[in-house]
């Protein structure tokens, strides 16, 4: 019998006249995003002509290619004919400790949050600062990682009206993620507090803190803390802690 | 090294390239000109490569000092009536899409664009700031890239590279701005399935309005609600420059330049690649409908600009003395339009 191929697990959707999407599923799945990044490294490792970047997402690959050197129709023959047997999704490296404020001005919308599930601001608190999260993806802006699982009860829309400004360390979910704004920008989810950590800095051997396969642990810290912690972010010498993964 | 001197900085005037390609698995847009061809045009007017990095500026142009030195400039994507001062006080006019000499302290004030709100000026061996991942681009909410992260301020210098042209300064004859309703062809997807019949048949049908909450990220559109099929959230996927996503508010926002590399509401459409350069030309108040095409046809349609722009800038031909501005232009655009293929370029009819 013949070896899969990708167009057996993915459907292919266009994305205007430089963009084809190859689609894995329509859900956060730790499998799905195994075969997104083996797809990735094969069409990185076969050098398209005109395919210009590649960025992986949990369910699908973003192809960007340039119109004036290739076509969708091109690049999606070669993409779907490329073999893809079953992988294995790998296991988390680290576990970042990330340090977190709580409600007041930087969780606008931890009271609906907590609302919403049935339960008191505390519990909302504690069940979210529970779990050990798994980076995803990055993308939306620099250094933004996607976290998940966000537990069940916690899972909201987004806002129908993004906010046009949120503040760079908010720490926000929707759905099944979490994440942490690492730079102040408009967005739709809703904010449960502020971190002072640094998700991305361009002056940093690695600029983004975060990488597709680490941990991410939300650990609650007061006012007094906080501010600790903020005043050696801003000299540039806090060291975010880590835990081995379990 | 020859440098030039932000006297008043226009705007929003910044640093950008082509973009910054490579980086947006780490979240990183790719950011750029609004306008490649304002920046094409521009470049080739001053002998640079079409990519080597100019100033953009929004709506009011910057006023510059050739700090040392001749610096050879121009301006394209939008009209503008160009002053320039020399060092003993006199005065002179230059048109857009015209090469020009700036000798040494003297200022050129670019002021008011017209027709576009965007435009692209060159100067030749393109402005020297340190590339950031490879890209000299300006990436404002960065902030990073381009100077310091952020659009000029008075006082700012800019390196320029080498390379000054042989020759007398050049014309070009302008892409023409558009009038009345833009036509913005797109190809449905990723995420047409999400709207109902009814939804695609508004989008496609109705004149938007662009609001004034529009920046090089991305512009918000006023009119009809679009309807989805259920809701609009969806896993976060890729997105390109020109996609256009409808949130829960039912009213599209085309992403531009510096738009976010993933996203979670669902893209009903994209702007065809020919036409972003007019997008980028298109401010607030300003009335926008879209036409479906296929993404064989956008294909075609973008080669076919690329040809017509590289027949543009083959057409350029020495400037006409500039001690009568509006002759000169005048005379120029005869000359030019004599010999250059009439298309539209970017602008469907």
């Amino acid at each position: 019998m013949a070896a899969d191929t990708v167009a057996d697990k993915a459907r292919f959707l266009s994305a205007g006249d430089g963009g084809v999407v190859v689609e894995f599923g329509d859900t956060v799945d730790r499998t799905i995003s195994a075969r997104v990044m083996k797809t990735a490294e094969m069409i990185r490792d076969a050098a398209l002509d005109g395919v210009t970047e590649l960025v992986p997402t949990f369910r699908s690959l973003f192809v960007h290619y340039d119109p004036t050197i290739t076509s969708a129709s091109t690049i999606t023959d070669i993409i779907a004919a490329m073999p893809l047997d079953d992988v294995e999704a790998s296991a988390m490296r680290h576990v970042w400790r990330i340090p977190v404020l709580y409600g007041g001005e930087g969780g606008p919308d931890l009271a609906d949050v907590a609302a919403t599930a049935g339960m008191s601001e505390a519990d909302a608190v504690a069940l979210h600062a529970g779990s050990v999260y798994n980076v995803y993806m990055l993308g939306f802006l620099p250094g933004f990682g996607y976290l998940g699982d966000t537990p069940e009860p916690l899972r909201l829309p987004r806002l129908e009206t993004p906010r046009v400004r949120v503040p760079a360390g908010s720490v926000a979910l929707t759905g099944q993620m979490t994440a942490v704004y690492p730079l102040e920008s408009p967005g739709g989810w809703r904010l449960l507090g502020k971190t002072p950590v640094r998700f991305f800095d361009i002056a940093a051997e690695r600029p983004a803190l975060l990488a597709p396969g680490d941990g991410v642990r939300f650990v609650p810290v007061d006012d007094a803390a906080y501010d600790d912690i903020a005043a050696l972010c801003r000299e540039g010498r806090y060291e975010v802690e880590r835990e081995d993964a379990a | 090294m020859t440098t030039i001197e932000v006297v008043e900085p226009g705007l929003q005037t910044t640093v950008q390239d082509r973009g910054r390609f490579g980086y947006q698995a780490l979240g990183v847009p790719v950011s750029g000109v609004l306008d490649f061809e304002a920046m094409r045009l521009a470049n080739a007017l001053v002998g640079n490569g079409g990519d080597a990095a100019v100033l953009e500026m929004r709506m009011v142009g910057p006023s510059l000092k050739a700090a040392e030195g001749t610096v050879r400039m121009a301006l394209a994507g939008s009209e503008a009536k160009l002053t320039i001062t020399l060092a003993d006080g006199a005065t002179r006019t230059v048109p857009a899409h015209q090469a020009f000499d700036l000798p040494a302290d003297a200022v050129v004030k670019i002021g008011p664009l017209k027709g576009s709100v965007t435009a692209c000026l060159a100067v030749s061996g393109g402005v020297d700031v340190p590339p950031l991942f490879g890209s000299r681009a300006t990436y404002l909410r960065g902030p990073f890239g381009g100077h310091e992260g952020r659009a000029l301020r008075a006082g700012d210098r800019l390196a320029i590279g080498e390379g000054a042209p042989a020759g007398p300064p050049l014309a070009v004859e302008p892409i023409p701005a558009p009038a009345g309703d833009t036509v913005l062809r797109v190809v449905l997807g990723p995420q047409a399935d999400w709207f109902t019949d009814k939804g695609i048949a508004t989008f496609l049908e109705e004149p938007y309005v662009i609001d004034g909450a529009t920046d090089r990220m991305g512009m918000r559109l006023n009119g009809p609600e679009i309807e989805h099929v259920g809701g609009y959230n969806l896993v976060s996927d890729g997105i390109a420059t020109g996609a256009i996503q409808v949130p829960g508010s039912r009213l599209p926002i085309l992403l531009l330049a510096d738009h976010q590399t993933t996203g979670g509401y669902p893209k009903i459409a994209n702007v065809i690649s020919a036409d972003l350069p007019l997008a980028g030309r298109l401010g607030p108040g300003g009335v926008v409908r879209f036409e479906a095409v296929s993404v064989a046809d956008a294909e075609v349609i973008r080669r076919d600009a690329e040809a017509a722009l590289a027949r543009r800038i083959g057409a350029m031909a020495p400037a006409q003395t500039a001690a009568e501005p509006s002759l000169a232009a005048l005379s120029g655009e005869n000359l030019i339009s004599g010999v250059v293929d009439a298309t539209n370029v970017g602008h469907p009819s």
